[in-house]
C-alpha cells in the first residue's frame, strides 16, 4: 500500500486502479478538475450551437425542439456538473494544504462525493442517446416539465438527484474537515480567505440541497408514479416548484460564487505582494453574503404574483446583499493600491475580475427593484446579467485560479505567453457577447427563443454577440493547447512557484507527498508561510510535532461500487413509467449493489495504515534528493 | 499506535466521583422526559377539552417549540458545554432553524392558490 516507491513508473492498469480506488484529496482533485473540464467542455459546445443558430434571423442550424434541449442542458452543466466540480477541484487540491492537513477528515466520503457526481452527470448526458435531452430550461418549472414527452425530464431529474447527493456528502466533508483538522495554531481568524469561503459555501450546501432534493423527489413521484404535487388540475400548486427550486438556486449561485471570491482573495495578495486588506471584514462580509442568500429567493419570482408586501420585503433583502459585496470588491481594490503589483496572468484575470463582476452585481440591484424587473423579466437583459456574475467571477476565477495553482497541483506550470493569448481572447469576447445583450433585453428580445424574425433592430447586435461567443471557445482552445504542452513540459520541483506565497500551501515543496506534510506544521499567525521567509526560516514551516509515524486511510474501490449501484436503480426508475417488465428487478439489483456496498463498509473494519518513518525519510529523499524537504 | 485497546484502572474517588456525576445525569434526563409527555398530554388535553382554534392552534405550535428545544438540548446533549465544537453545533443548528423558520413562513404567507 504505502510504497516507497513513489516515483516508479506504473502500468496502465495500476494506475487506472489507482484512480479508482482513491481516497487522496490531491487526487480527488485531479479527477474533479478532469471532469469538470469535459462538462465546460460539453456545456460550452452547446452555448456556441445556440449562438451560431441566433447569429442570424430566421436560422435554422436547429430546430426549435433542440434549441431547448440546447439551453436545458447547457444552464443544469455548466452549473451543476462544471462550475461545481471545477471549484470542488480546487477545494480538494488547495484546503487542506492551507489548513496543514494530511487529508479531509472523511477520504472515504470524499472519494463517494465524486463518484456520486460523475455517475449523475454521466447519467443526464446519456439522455441525449436515449430519446432526447431535457427541455424545460435549467429551472425546470413544474408547469412545463411536468408535460414534457419523452424521458428528458425523469434524466434531469435523476442524474441531478445523484450527483446533488455526491456535492452534498463534499459540503459535509469539507464543513468538518475545516472546523476539526486545522494544525495547531490555525485559529479561525488566521485561516486563509479560500479556506474561509469554502466552509461557508460548504455551510450554504447543507441547506441549500435538502430543498432542491425535496423538490426533485416531488417531481420524481409526479412524474413516474402520478401524485399531483405540481398539478393544479388535481389540487397541486405548480408555484411550489419554484419556491422549492429558487430556495435552493438562489443560494446555488453563492455556493459557486463564494470561492471565486476566496480564490481572488488568494490571487491578489501574492501578486500585489501585500497583507489582504481588512481581513476581517471579508470574513465577515463572507458569512454575510451566505447568510442573506437565503433570504433573497423569491426575487426570481417576482412576477408570479406574489403580491406588493413580499416582493417590497424581498427587494430591500436582495439590495441589501450589495453592501457585503461592495466591501469586498473595495478590499480588493485597497489590497492592490500601493501594491508592488506583478501582472501575471493569475493577476490579469484577477484586474480583470473586479470591473466585470461589479458590472454584473449592478445589473442585479436594478434587477432587484421589483417594478423594474417587471421589465426585465424574461428578456436578455437576464441572461446578459448573470453571465457577467457567473462568466466575470466564477469562470474568471476558474481559469486565473488553474494557472495560480497548477504548479501546486501537477508540479508542472501553464505557459504566461500563451495564458495571456487565452485571457484577452476570452475576455474580450466575453465583453463582446454579453454586454450587448443587456440593449437586445432593453430592446424586447425574450430569452430561450430559438430564433427572431429580421429587421426589428436586433440583428447586428445578435451578429456582434455570436462573434463574441466564437472568441471565448477560441481564448478556451488555446487553454487546452497550454494545458496539453504543460504536460510535456519539465518538472519544477520548487517551492512557492510565484515567489511571493503567503499561506501555508506554498510552503511545501512540489510534488507534494502524499502524507502532505512530514511532520505537522506549527501556525504562527496569518499568512504563515511568508512569515515564515521573513523570518528566515528556510524549511517554510515551524514544527508542531517530531517526526513520527503518520496514520493515512486505506484505498477502497467501495464508493465506486456504490454510485455504480444508484446508477443502475435509477434507469430501472426511469423506464418504470413505460410499463416495462424489467424496471423493478433493475431497481431492486441497482439498490442491493449499493446497500451491499454499505454492509460491506459497516461491517469489515478499515483502519488505515501507518507509514513509519523509514518510509518517509525514504520517500522525502526520493522526491527531493539526499536530505529531504530541507 | 492508535488502535491498541488502552485499559485504565479508575481510584476509588475517580468512581464515586463519575457515579454520583452519572446519578445526576441520569436524573436530568428522566426530569426532562416526564416534562416531555407532559407537555404532549397537554397539547392532547386542550383538543379533547374542545377549546378554540384560535387557541389550540397557537398553543400547539408553541408546545412544539419548547419541545424541540428540549430535545436537542437534553437529549442530543447541546447542553453540554464541554463538548467539542459545541459553539459551531449550536451555531449551525440554530442557523439551520432561523431559515428553516423562514421557509415555513413565507410557504404559510405568500403561496396562496
Amino acid at each position: 500500500m504505502s510504497s516507497v516507491a513513489v516515483a516508479n513508473k506504473k502500468g496502465f492498469g495500476a494506475t487506472l486502479w489507482d484512480y479508482l480506488t482513491t481516497v487522496d484529496h490531491k487526487k480527488l482533485g485531479v479527477m474533479y478538475l478532469l471532469a469538470g473540464t469535459l462538462f465546460f467542455a460539453i456545456a460550452g459546445l452547446e452555448a456556441l450551437f445556440m449562438r451560431i443558430q441566433l447569429m442570424f434571423p430566421n436560422n435554422d442550424f436547429v430546430s426549435a425542439g433542440t434549441f431547448n434541449e440546447l439551453l436545458t442542458m447547457h444552464g443544469t452543466t455548466m452549473l451543476f456538473l462544471a462550475a461545481t466540480p471545477l471549484l470542488f477541484g480546487f477545494m480538494n487540491a488547495v484546503v487542506p494544504l492551507q489548513i496543514g492537513a494530511r487529508d479531509v477528515a472523511f477520504p472515504f466520503l470524499n472519494s463517494l462525493g465524486f463518484w456520486l457526481f460523475f455517475l449523475g452527470a454521466i447519467f443526464l448526458h446519456l439522455s441525449f442517446f436515449l430519446g432526447g435531452a431535457p427541455d424545460a430550461g435549467w429551472t425546470s418549472y413544474a408547469s412545463l416539465s411536468l408535460y414534457s414527452p419523452g424521458h428528458g425530464i425523469d434524466f434531469y431529474v435523476l442524474g441531478l438527484q445523484i450527483s446533488g447527493a455526491g456535492t452534498l456528502i463534499s459540503g459535509i466533508n469539507f464543513i468538518v474537515t475545516i472546523i476539526t483538522m486545522r494544525a495547531p495554531g490555525m485559529t479561525f481568524m488566521r485561516m486563509p480567505l479560500f479556506t474561509w469561503t469554502t466552509l461557508i459555501t460548504s455551510a450554504l450546501i447543507l441547506f441549500a440541497f435538502p430543498p432542491l432534493t425535496v423538490a426533485l423527489f416531488f417531481m420524481l413521484v409526479d412524474r413516474m408514479f402520478g401524485a399531483n404535487f405540481f398539478d393544479h388540475i388535481n389540487g397541486g400548486n405548480t408555484i411550489i416548484w419554484e419556491h422549492l427550486f429558487w430556495i435552493f438556486g438562489h443560494p446555488e449561485v453563492y455556493i459557486l460564487v463564494l470561492p471565486a471570491f476566496g480564490l481572488f482573495s488568494e490571487i491578489i495578495p501574492v501578486f500585489a505582494r501585500k497583507r489582504l486588506f481588512g481581513y476581517s471584514s471579508m470574513v465577515f462580509a463572507t458569512i454575510l453574503i451566505g447568510f442573506l442568500g437565503f433570504m433573497v429567493w423569491a426575487h426570481h419570482m417576482f412576477t408570479t404574483g406574489l403580491g406588493p408586501t413580499a416582493n417590497a420585503i424581498f427587494a430591500v433583502s436582495t439590495m441589501a446583499i450589495a453592501v457585503p459585496t461592495g466591501m469586498k470588491v473595495f478590499n480588493w481594490i485597497l489590497t492592490i493600491w500601493g501594491g508592488s503589483i506583478k501582472v501575471t496572468v493569475p493577476m490579469l484575470y484577477a484586474l480583470g475580475f473586479i470591473p466585470s463582476f461589479v458590472a454584473g452585481g449592478v445589473t442585479g440591484v436594478m434587477q432587484a427593484t421589483a417594478p423594474l424587473d417587471y421589465q426585465l423579466h424574461d428578456s436578455y437583459f437576464i441572461v446578459a446579467h448573470f453571465h457577467y456574475v457567473i462568466v466575470g467571477g466564477i469562470v474568471l476565477a476558474i481559469f486565473g485560479s488553474m494557472h495560480f495553482y497548477w504548479p501546486i497541483m501537477f508540479n508542472r506550470a501553464l505557459n504566461e505567453t500563451l495564458g495571456k493569448w487565452t485571457f484577452w481572447f476570452f475576455f474580450i469576447g466575453f465583453h463582446l457577447t454579453f454586454f450587448i445583450q443587456h440593449f437586445l433585453g432593453l430592446m424586447g428580445m425574450p430569452r430561450r427563443v430559438f430564433t427572431y424574425q429580421a429587421d426589428q433592430g436586433w440583428d447586428l447586435f445578435n451578429f456582434i454577440s455570436s462573434i463574441g461567443a466564437i472568441m471565448m471557445a477560441i481564448g478556451v482552445l488555446i487553454l487546452v493547447f497550454n494545458i496539453i504542452i504543460s504536460a510535456k513540459s519539465k518538472p519544477l520541483n520548487c517551492r512557492d512557484y510565484w515567489g511571493d506565497g503567503r499561506s501555508l500551501e506554498w510552503a511545501l515543496k512540489t510534488p507534494v507527498p502524499f502524507y502532505n506534510f512530514k511532520q505537522t506544521p506549527l501556525v504562527r499567525g496569518y499568512d504563515p508561510y511568508w512569515l515564515e521567509k521573513h523570518e528566515g526560516n528556510e524549511e517554510g514551516m515551524t514544527y508542531a510535532e517530531p517526526l513520527g509515524d503518520i496514520h493515512m486511510p486505506n484505498n477502497s474501490v467501495l464508493p465506486l461500487v456504490m454510485s455504480i449501484g444508484l446508477f443502475v436503480a435509477a434507469f430501472g426508475a426511469l423506464y418504470h413509467p413505460d410499463g416495462v417488465a424489467w424496471s423493478i428487478p433493475v431497481i431492486i439489483i441497482g439498490l442491493a449493489i449499493t446497500v451491499g456496498a454499505m454492509i460491506v463498509r459497516s461491517l469489515k473494519d478499515d483502519l488505515g495504515f501507518h507509514v513509519h518513518v523509514e518510509e518517509i525519510v525514504a520517500t522525502e529523499e526520493q522526491l527531493y534528493g539526499k536530505g529531504g524537504n530541507k | 499506535m492508535g488502535h491498541d485497546t488502552q485499559v485504565q484502572a479508575k481510584t476509588k474517588a475517580q468512581f464515586e466521583y463519575e457515579r454520583h456525576h452519572n446519578a445526576v445525569h441520569m436524573r436530568k434526563q428522566v426530569i426532562n422526559f416526564a416534562i416531555m409527555i407532559f407537555l404532549t398530554f397537554l397539547a392532547f388535553a386542550v383538543v379533547v377539552a374542545d377549546f378554540s382554534a384560535y387557541f389550540i392552534k397557537p398553543f400547539i405550535l408553541l408546545l412544539a417549540a419548547v419541545q424541540v428545544v428540549l430535545q436537542l438540548y437534553s437529549f442530543m446533549h447541546m447542553d453540554d458545554k464541554k463538548g467539542h465544537h459545541i459553539g459551531v453545533i449550536q451555531t449551525f443548528v440554530w442557523f439551520g432553524a432561523v431559515i428553516a423558520f423562514t421557509f415555513f413562513l413565507t410557504f404559510l404567507t405568500i403561496i396562496w392558490w
